[in-house]
């Protein structure tokens, strides 16, 4: 025996790392002092204070004698503002916006564009007494809550079994009764690649209108408009139909608006000519990650692999993964969701066993909804989750691959009969 | 990226007698501003060689222009030319083009690389000739008794399947497989037919102001904060939206199902 301090430098390491995949087992112990390999007394920081009801990690530095003192106020939590509202009573001019509504909801392209159809009925109103209203149209069915802050007047829903699916032309048999019905100053779509681009310049061509496209800077006099793909600017005088690029105005934040439904007569039936097959099973991983728009994300709460690799392909989701699992050799580099990694704009970002760190959710900044699965209650990925399920992670993603089978199955069978 | 890109050329269950027309136009190269085979007019010539016999290349413009010869050097014989002055409007020759010849499918780009861009050519074209229009066609799969079996390509990836009768005019996605590579000998050889054609001058065009871009300004983070504290918790606090619905103690059976009717709902599962 001698008493010559033996370190051991990997093991030292490994416990500092928290993200080596040994972590756990060369653990110091969860007390937040300990007796050092020399004797001298070390703090864990980590180890010190308790997570607070908001989440927040609390030190209590008066070592509880400050209680008293915390009675005495209670914060009445956040307040919700009530923005004015603006009203058109009689509006004696229509801006008629057509908005993509990806997924159901206003698109920030489509915000902006409410923005920019305030902006020209401002324009509009100045020189004389009138007032405008700004008229959204909107297609097949709706999950958007926020029509009122988002600045429509005016709503045309039209959500009947004909506008279900892929039917541009019963679309513009739409848009020409509303044209022929309330004359409105301006059209404004979104030029994007989500149907805005090709109905604008379908109601154009009926119409016998030559719009501006890329709009990107447009007043009620003045329209300017990128062209030769993208590398000259045109001036125009601001044309009835226009089709607006993202970011042309800022979208409308300070006020609120009626919303009201809006009557249009019977629209006749178009003629479909374009008969939809439906959508094409594409394989998922085949998307890019950056494009794709349902992504399972793995992290270091996952500790079955072929289980994850089989739910994914049973949600039909795009594999991604956090830097911790890409470094550990779990998953492919290209697959790093993340600061260092691919930036992602999936509309539904399923994170299974990842923390949250900033770098992880710059890459998931543009996502719609986020689904949490996590041990922990209090972490980032939490916060910033729209539904999370506190739990293990294996025992959930069971149950859900499960869940997606019996759906493929009853799916399936369906089809079958269908087909009989 | 393309799953249909694998797919061998013989596999179309075409009828060989198919008459096509691809419209083409004068690009331009992103970065140099060198005129050039646009990219996706090439990629509506690459479908039309590979779908019909009877394929026309047509382009309203100036027929001395070489960015032709690069469309004609991935092997076509000739290449026709609507001889049209630089103001003209390419729509009316084409509209009279096309109801002399009648083709069962017309094939274009999406938007030209030059002049407005706006992508209202093959609208206009259909609009005048009563045809329905397709946009952003990834591939062509099969044309039977008169009605074509299409593959748009959606965004992000995903494609949709679509039958329309004959005759039809479509625009050609990026998605849609590459052209192939333009040989320079054969491309000199080709033919460059010129065709004369009616001459109507752009007449709105020439009001507009045209400049080089301007860079767009980059939209700022306003802060609208009316008081210091709100203005200093925005700029140290992290954006913290206000956090979801959490399911805590609960069997893992009722969380998965919680979080496969929000999958539903948003319909990422079909
Ligand atoms: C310069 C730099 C760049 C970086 N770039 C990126 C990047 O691009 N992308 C990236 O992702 N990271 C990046 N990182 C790393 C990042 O800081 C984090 O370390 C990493 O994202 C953490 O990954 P994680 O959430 O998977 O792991 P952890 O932080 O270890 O989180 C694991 C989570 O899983 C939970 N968990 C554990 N077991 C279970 C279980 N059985 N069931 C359910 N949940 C469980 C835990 O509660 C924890 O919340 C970068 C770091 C640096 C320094």
């Amino acid at each position: 025996m001698s008493d010559v301090l033996r370190r051991d430098p990997r093991a030292e390491w490994i416990a500092r790392n928290r993200l080596h995949p040994l972590h756990g087992t060369v653990s110091v112990g969860d007390e937040a002092e300990v007796r050092g390999p020399s004797g001298l007394l070390r703090k864990n920081p980590h180890k010190v204070g308790f997570i607070g009801p908001n989440g927040i990690k609390r030190i209590d530095r008066l070592k509880g004698n400050g209680n008293t003192v915390a009675m005495g106020r209670r914060s009445s939590g956040p307040q919700e503002v009530l923005l004015p509202l603006h009203s058109v009573e009689q509006p004696d001019f229509y801006i008629v916006v057509v908005p993509d509504m990806v997924g159901g909801r206003l698109t920030s392209q489509d915000k902006d564009i409410l923005g920019q159809a305030h902006k020209l009925a401002r324009g509009i109103e100045g020189g004389n007494e009138q007032q405008g209203a700004v008229v959204a149209v909107c297609f097949g069915e709706s999950k958007e809550e926020g029509f009122d802050t988002a600045g429509v007047d005016r709503l045309i829903l039209l959500d009947s079994e004909e506008y279900q699916g892929f039917c541009p032309e019963q679309q513009l048999a739409a848009l020409v009764q509303i044209e022929a019905s309330y004359q409105p100053k301006h059209w404004l779509f979104p030029d994007s690649v989500n149907g805005g681009a090709d109905l604008g310049a379908r109601l154009a061509a009926r119409l016998g209108e030559r719009p501006a496209v890329q709009a990107w800077q447009v007043d009620h006099e003045t329209t300017v408009s990128r062209g030769a793909s993208g590398s000259i600017d045109i001036s125009r005088t601001t044309p009835h139909i226009l089709m607006l690029v993202e970011e042309c105005a800022d979208p409308i934040d300070e006020t609120r608006h009626e919303a009201q439904p809006l009557a249009l007569e019977s629209i006749p039936r178009a003629i479909a000519q374009l008969q939809d097959q439906g959508q094409v099973a594409v394989d998922p991983n085949a998307i890019p990650l950056a494009e794709a728009e349902f992504i399972l994300s793995a992290g270091n709460g996952i500790h079955n692999w072929d289980q994850f690799h089989d739910t994914a392909t049973a949600l039909g989701a795009t594999e991604g993964a956090s830097r911790v699992a890409v470094d550990d050799g779990f998953m492919p580099r290209f697959r790093q969701v993340g600061a260092t990694g691919t930036w992602v704009t999936a509309r539904v970002y399923l994170a299974v066993g990842i923390s949250g760190a900033i770098q992880h959710m710059q890459g998931i900044g543009q996502c719609d909804k986020v689904i949490a699965i996590n041990t922990d209650a209090g972490c980032d990925m939490v916060k910033r989750a729209a539904l999370s399920a506190i739990g293990d992670s294996e025992e959930i993603l069971a149950e859900l691959l499960k869940l997606a089978q019996e759906h493929r199955a009853k799916q399936s069978e369906e089809g079958d009969q269908h087909a009989a | 990226m393309q799953p249909e890109g694998k797919r061998q050329v013989q596999d179309h269950s075409l009828d060989r007698s198919l008459d096509i027309v691809s419209l083409i136009s004068i690009g331009q190269h992103p970065q140099s501003g060198r005129v050039r085979r646009a990219e996706q007019d090439g990629r509506a010539v690459e479908l039309g060689m590979n779908l019909a016999e009877k394929h026309t290349v047509l382009h309203a413009g100036d027929p001395l222009q070489q960015a032709l010869r690069s469309y004609a050097g991935m092997g076509l014989s000739e290449v026709q030319v609507l001889d049209l002055g630089p103001r003209a409007d390419a729509v009316p020759a084409l509209v009279e083009y096309l109801q002399d010849h009648r083709p069962d499918i017309v094939l274009t780009g999406v938007r030209a690389e030059s002049g407005e861009s706006s992508g209202m050519v093959p609208y206009l074209l259909a609009e005048k000739l009563n045809w329905p229009v397709v946009a952003r066609v990834a591939d062509i799969v099969s044309v039977e008794n008169g009605v074509a079996e299409l593959l748009l390509a959606l965004p992000r990836g995903q494609r949709r399947a679509l039958k329309v009768p004959l005759p039809f005019v479509a625009t050609i996605d990026n998605a849609a497989p590459e052209a192939r590579q333009s040989a320079y000998g054969p491309g000199r050889r080709a033919q460059v037919e010129s065709l004369d054609a009616v001459i109507e001058d752009d007449q709105t065009r020439s009001d507009w102001v045209e400049a080089k871009a301007k860079p767009r300004p980059k939209r700022l983070k306003v802060v609208k904060a009316k008081t210091a504290a709100e203005r200093f918790k925005a700029a140290t606090a992290k954006p913290q939206g206000e956090s979801g619905k959490v399911l805590k103690d609960m069997p893992a059976a009722e969380q998965a199902r919680e979080i496969f009717d929000l999958l539903l709902e948003e319909k990422v599962i079909s």
